[in-house]
């Protein structure tokens, strides 16, 4: 029984710390609230070694686990650092499962891969779907039709996460019969269609394909909803770091700042609504082990520690982001203050890649499936 | 990360696994919905079996060798759990005992002691029960009213009230908590002592719960004579006894929280039947949530483990383990019953001991908030609560107390 870090993993985060505390990733954020320009962290990303992790030795990747690539992203959300690992990651396992031409240009950080997600259907909503632009509701995945080994994609994927700039897409569409067909196509053979965020760390796009033609990827309907699962832990991670961050900064403050001649946290109403978020932190941490553990050793059950995962930390980010204000007072929902960049995170994350309650509602059709 | 058994792991549990196969025959049966704290016949059933379980060494997994334990590690005491789960036969009666106030006995109590009490628990013979709670003194723990004054002639002499006792009907002595010196300060006048339950002035009396089951007692003592040789560790020093058994406490919790049977998988089972229930999107959403807490929990005992392993103590942040879990068995009891109707009310019905049983179970233990605030202090280092009571002489604390409330 081990279900701790290892060195070597405790190595990697403490070097992704590292890497991002040389950026001022808070005011990044915040500046370009402002409309200022976001930075591009890709060379960060590329000279850490983060477009390789999941890429084998032998194609010029690192060959770690998903388990490694989470500790990444989890040190990026709790700085808010717009390191692009939502399109990269899922899009390189895609691309590592199927073998393609690309992956040591991918690996090196020559080539920049965004990838489109797609949800596999479930035990209500059969067929494989997309996010669309408005609401809360699912569009079919764009329609793939494949020749030899040659794929043309039609459709829309609305809020696609770090598409712009990308140089690659990753897509995902089902073909005539449903199955799920996996392709690359050229960035520039699709319209990518940037998009304002309330977020301003999150780089997104409503990507269109029209007629857009690629190559297709040798890859199995398991490993195209594995990439889905996978994409769902490393915003789970994400959220995981951000908690953890808005913690840190509510716990701060409510031992220094004093009321009625007492530090507020010395209040129950504060106390217990901090121990509140740290019960929510703990339990996202060890949801993500699982979800880690699973991709490795129980593959059967990451669909279901996936989901766990994303819709635990999504939740205590929920509440994190609020508590954190909340512990502040009125300053704390102030422009100036970092409180609400991580609010903004909490308010957009829990509406991409098909949203937290859908991660909930899978946690529910993998128990009753088991049932 | 690995969830799998070292080598030396995997050849004790398949040593355990052969005991158990060996011997399970003989184990009376699992009352998953009700204790059966009531029935006589099905307790001596219990304490035979762990007179086997003791024999065989799969009770005291973790008490030193030369006390009668296996001298193994807490990794081997789950083992032990897992295979008697799996083998479907009960575990030992005394948990309270073997777990936590034998401990204290070994890290407290004198060779004469040890050599009285410590075999006759373990196997069963004997059982014990927990006599710290009181009426006004629950969270409140170092509060403890029950008095021991010293006689002339070495022993002591106890008045008091105690509650909330599990298996007091059927233990042959208690663990007791009282208060030998007034006039110090709380956590400084308090003394641990050896009760035998069948000494003259104790009387036990059941206690009914919400389910209408007597699972806990409440325990009188009028002029209950105790020798010198009955007290536990040092005269006025039983606070620190207690931190003892409340640390073993947290350990026993910490290992064997498996056994109170709420799980994600069994909850699910109930309602996969419902057709109309599985395709409900309400059913689903609180099916879900209480999945993610009860699956956060399993690998949240995992973590335990690992650091157990490595000889780390669980600190107060593992009682949010607790909070946990019977919030959402709360939950699972309220989805259940909205699935299955009024029928699950019924006594008949598993669902509806659970019910009754977790509204006390959430402040068993030390109450919700209580656990918030010691997690908040010593995890989050918030600062304290202001305290009235510290430094007060407990007599004058107890005067001010009833001024406050005539006033």
């Amino acid at each position: 029984m081990n279900l701790a870090l290892s060195d070597e993993q405790e190595f990697l985060r403490e070097a992704a710390r590292g890497a991002l505390s040389r950026i001022e990733t808070i005011k990044a954020a915040r500046e370009a609230l402002e409309g200022g320009e976001l930075p591009d962290l890709w060379p960060t990303a590329a000279e850490a070694g983060w477009p390789g992790l999941l890429v084998d030795e032998d194609r010029g990747g690192a060959g770690l686990s998903a388990f490694d690539a989470m500790l990444v992203a989890q040190e990026c959300g709790r700085v808010l650092a717009a390191v692009p690992l939502l399109g990269l990651l899922p899009a390189s396992a895609l691309l590592q499962a199927g073998g393609d031409e690309s992956l040591e240009t991918v690996a090196a950080g020559e080539l920049r891969p965004a990838w489109l997600p797609a949800r596999p259907p479930g035990d209500v909503v059969s067929g494989w779907t997309v996010d669309a632009r408005v609401g809360k509701h699912r569009a079919p995945a764009p329609r793939a039709t494949v020749d030899g080994d040659g794929v043309t994609f039609d459709g829309e994927v609305a809020w696609v996460p770090d598409a712009p700039g990308a140089d690659l897409l990753v897509v995902v569409g089902a073909d005539e019969s449903g199955a799920p067909v996996a392709g690359t196509v050229d960035a520039s053979a699709a319209g990518v269609e940037p998009v304002t965020r309330y977020d301003a760390t999150r780089s997104l796009a409503h990507v269109t394909l029209d007629g857009a033609a690629g190559r297709r990827l040798a890859v199995t309907e398991e490993q195209v909803a594995r990439a889905w699962y996978l994409a769902q832990t490393l915003l789970a991670a994400e959220s995981l770091g951000a908690v953890e961050a808005t913690l840190e900064m509510a716990v701060r403050y409510a031992k220094e700042r004093f009321t009625f001649g007492r530090a507020i946290g010395s209040y129950q109403a504060i106390k217990h609504g901090l121990t509140e978020v740290l019960r929510r932190q703990e339990n996202a941490r060890s949801l993500l082990y699982y979800a880690g553990w699973a991709f490795d050793d129980q593959p059967t059950e990451f669909a279901l520690a996936a989901s766990a995962a994303r819709s635990a930390a999504g939740s205590a980010l929920d509440f994190a982001a609020r508590q954190d204000i909340t512990t502040h007072g009125g300053i704390g929902a102030t422009w100036e203050h970092d409180a609400p960049l991580y609010f903004r995170r909490a308010q957009l994350s829990r509406r991409l890649l098909g949203g937290a309650g859908d991660a909930t509602d899978r946690v529910a059709a993998e128990l009753l499936a088991a049932a | 990360m690995d969830l799998n058994d070292t080598p030396q792991q995997a050849e004790y549990r398949s040593k355990v696994r052969a005991w158990l196969d060996e011997h399970k025959a003989q184990a009376p049966e699992v009352r998953g919905t009700r204790a059966g704290a009531e029935d006589d016949a099905y307790i001596d059933a219990r304490r035979r079996w762990q007179g086997r379980l003791a024999a065989g060494g799969l009770a005291g997994v973790t008490w030193p060798v030369d006390v009668g334990g296996q001298g193994l590690g807490p990794i081997e005491q789950v083992i032990v759990g897992q295979e008697i789960a799996r083998a479907r036969v009960p575990g030992i009666l005394d948990v309270i005992g073997v777990g936590m106030l034998g401990p204290t006995i070994i890290a407290h109590g004198t060779d004469d002691q040890k050599a009285r009490y410590l075999g006759p628990m373990l196997h069963g013979d004997e059982v014990w029960c927990q006599l710290f709670s009181e009426p006004a003194a629950g969270s409140d723990l170092a509060a403890v009213q029950t008095r021991a004054r010293a006689q002339d002639d070495g022993s002591w002499v106890l008045n008091g009230q105690k509650v909330w006792t599990t298996n007091a009907q059927f233990a042959s002595f208690g663990l007791l908590l009282a208060r030998t010196d007034p006039d110090k300060h709380k956590h400084k006048g308090l003394t641990m002592f050896a009760l035998p339950m069948d000494a003259a002035g104790v009387t036990v009396r059941g206690l009914r719960q919400i389910s209408g089951e007597a699972e806990f007692n409440e325990v009188f003592l009028d002029d209950v004579r105790l020798p010198a040789d009955a007290v536990v560790g040092q005269v006025d020093d039983g606070w620190r006894t207690a931190l003892t058994t409340l640390m073993f406490e947290r350990v026993t919790i910490g290992l064997g929280t498996d056994g109170l049977g709420y799980k994600e998988d069994r909850f699910a089972r109930a309602i996969a039947g419902d057709e109309d229930a599985r395709r409900d999107p309400e059913v689903r959403k609180r099916l879900g949530e209480i999945g993610v807490e009860l699956l956060a929990i399993k690998f949240t005992g995992y973590r335990t483990l690992t650091a157990l392993q490595k000889g780390q103590i669980p600190g107060p942040e593992f009682g949010l383990a607790k909070v946990t879990t019977v919030n959402a068995a709360i939950a699972a009891g309220e989805l259940i019953a909205d699935v299955l109707g009024p029928d699950a009310l019924d006594d008949d019905e598993q669902w509806a001991y659970m019910i009754s049983y977790l509204p006390g179970l959430k402040s068993a233990g030390g109450t919700e908030e209580i656990l918030r605030n010691t997690v908040g202090e010593r995890v989050l280092g918030l600062p304290p609560e202001p305290r009235l009571d510290k430094g007060v002489p407990f007599s004058e604390l107890r005067a001010k107390e009833k001024e406050a409330s005539a006033a």
